[in-house]
């Protein structure tokens, strides 16, 4: 007998169904933290983002000049995925931690990083801000979160695909070419307001026309050189991404309201961490949102008492989530339960 | 018909540690009570206009106050909306300080 699904989008009927359950912009679990301390861990500091912005620029030119000089040879291969795995890692984790202002205390520093992070993923901006806010106010809300990363039962084929963004990324690029002829997708009128219709729609078509110009730059010399360096590393490079995104939530809980029971936080080295800007501390980051990235290891610190036992490692997490994905496709109802610390407070499950 | 308007003992002043917040709940109604770095006292109703989440833990810098689940910003002096997700400003109220109390006018 087919295991059946429930409807993920939040153009159906699980979306009234979860605010009739008191799902919706409900009140969370939050853990027990000193307001003084949580006021010294939220502080914002323009040194670290700058710093680490330094770095990220200058080590996609460094990398993309290796890239560059090994094209034609076989050396391309490693030196385009160095290059590319970055670029998509680093982007992703810049787009995210700018979109919710955190990263600088300066804040045309965070928007210009957003736009600019925004459009090496190739992520529409202003869409993405409201389905990253909708998100973070319904946690894996089944009819509510648009960033729900993989159904029950799984999708292996979009999970492969992803491997090379073919979903999401098709996906967003639908949706550009959609605010090219001046609408928004139906999803997206779910969450983002009228009023940001006609900034999602004119940034648009400024990336179509940037877009346009590395395809026609391509065409006239002949080769794809232009577009590996801008637009294709999306395509290419976004497994490290796509490892630590499905490591984030999957094989937890849908539908409830304590983070500990649908977040994820991974121990992963610092190389990693800094791709992905400590967003491996998930549970601290989805439940203070207002912790900076460069804060988050002392607040992990500071709330370990009340949380499970982080994976040791990103392989770990992995194995996890696999597991339980295959389980799942038999088993819809089957998630990863883990045992809280003796200090911690019982979780919290919600309506 | 005019609202009619009363001022209400909302905290001590020194309850609120400089550039930071605390909740007042009066009623069915509630309240954000500011103090800034200079001593002034402001207050502003305690939702944040996009979703219904309590500014009173958020985080104050300086004139801004930021909500603790979208980063959504305000100016809780004029309750301007300032940064994206918020798009509604926010409501003020008057504020006095008497005999080292804070009244708020709602």
């Amino acid at each position: 007998m087919a295991v059946k699904m429930r409807d993920y989008s939040l153009t159906g009927p699980e979306n009234k169904l979860a605010q009739e359950k008191g799902l919706a912009t409900a009140d969370w679990y939050i853990s027990p933290i000193p307001r003084q301390r949580l006021k010294e861990l939220m502080k914002r500091k323009d040194g670290p983002a700058i710093r680490d912005t330094i770095i990220m620029f200058a080590w996609l030119i460094g990398t993309g000049m290796l890239a560059y000089y090994a094209w034609g040879t076989w050396w391309a291969i490693p030196a385009f995925a160095i290059y590319g795995i970055s670029y998509a890692s680093m982007a992703d984790s810049r787009w995210h931690e700018c979109g919710h202002g955190t990263a600088f205390k300066t804040p045309w520093m965070n928007d210009v990083l957003y736009q600019i992070a925004s459009f090496m993923d190739l992520r529409p901006p202003t869409p993405w801000r409201w389905s990253h806010a909708r998100h973070h106010t319904d946690t894996y809300i089944v009819g509510r979160d648009p960033e729900i990363a993989m159904t029950r039962p799984p999708v292996w084929r979009i999970i492969f695909g992803e491997i090379i963004h073919i979903y999401g990324g098709t996906r967003d690029l639908k949706s550009v070419i959609t605010h090219c002829f001046g609408r928004l997708t139906a999803a997206e009128k779910d969450y983002v307001p009228v009023s940001e219709f006609r900034k999602a729609v004119w940034i648009s078509r400024i990336w179509a026309l940037i877009l346009l110009g590395f395809i026609t730059w391509s065409i006239l010399i002949g080769s794809i050189l232009p577009l590996m360096f801008v637009g294709l590393p999306t395509f290419y490079g976004p497994i490290l991404l796509l490892l630590v995104g499905l490591a984030q939530h999957l094989g937890l809980r849908e539908d409830v309201l304590d983070h500990r029971l649908n977040t994820r936080t991974i121990y992963i080295n610092p190389f990693f961490r800094f791709l992905y800007w400590n967003m491996n501390y998930h549970i601290e980051h989805h439940m203070f949102p207002m912790v900076p990235y460069h804060a988050l290891p002392a607040l992990h610190e500071e709330l370990k008492f009340d949380y499970p036992a982080p994976s040791p490692s990103l392989w770990a997490a992995l194995k996890e989530v696999i597991a339980a994905l295959m389980k799942q496709k038999n088993d819809p109802s089957y998630v990863v339960d883990r045992p809280l610390p003796a200090t911690a407070n019982p979780y919290y499950y919600g309506a | 018909m005019q609202e009619l308007l009363q001022w209400v003992e909302a905290c001590e002043a020194d309850a609120i540690d400089e550039e930071d917040v605390i909740r007042f709940d009066h009623g069915d109604r509630t309240f954000a009570i500011y103090r800034t770095a200079k001593g002034s006292y402001y207050a502003t109703d305690g939702y944040c206009t996009h979703e219904k989440f309590h500014l009173s833990e958020g985080l104050v810098m300086g004139t801004i106050i930021e909500c603790p689940k979208h980063n959504g910003r305000f100016d809780y002096t004029t309750g301007a909306a300032k940064r994206t997700p918020v798009c509604v400003d926010l409501r003020t109220y008057p504020v006095k300080l008497e005999h080292n109390k804070v009244f708020i006018q709602i």
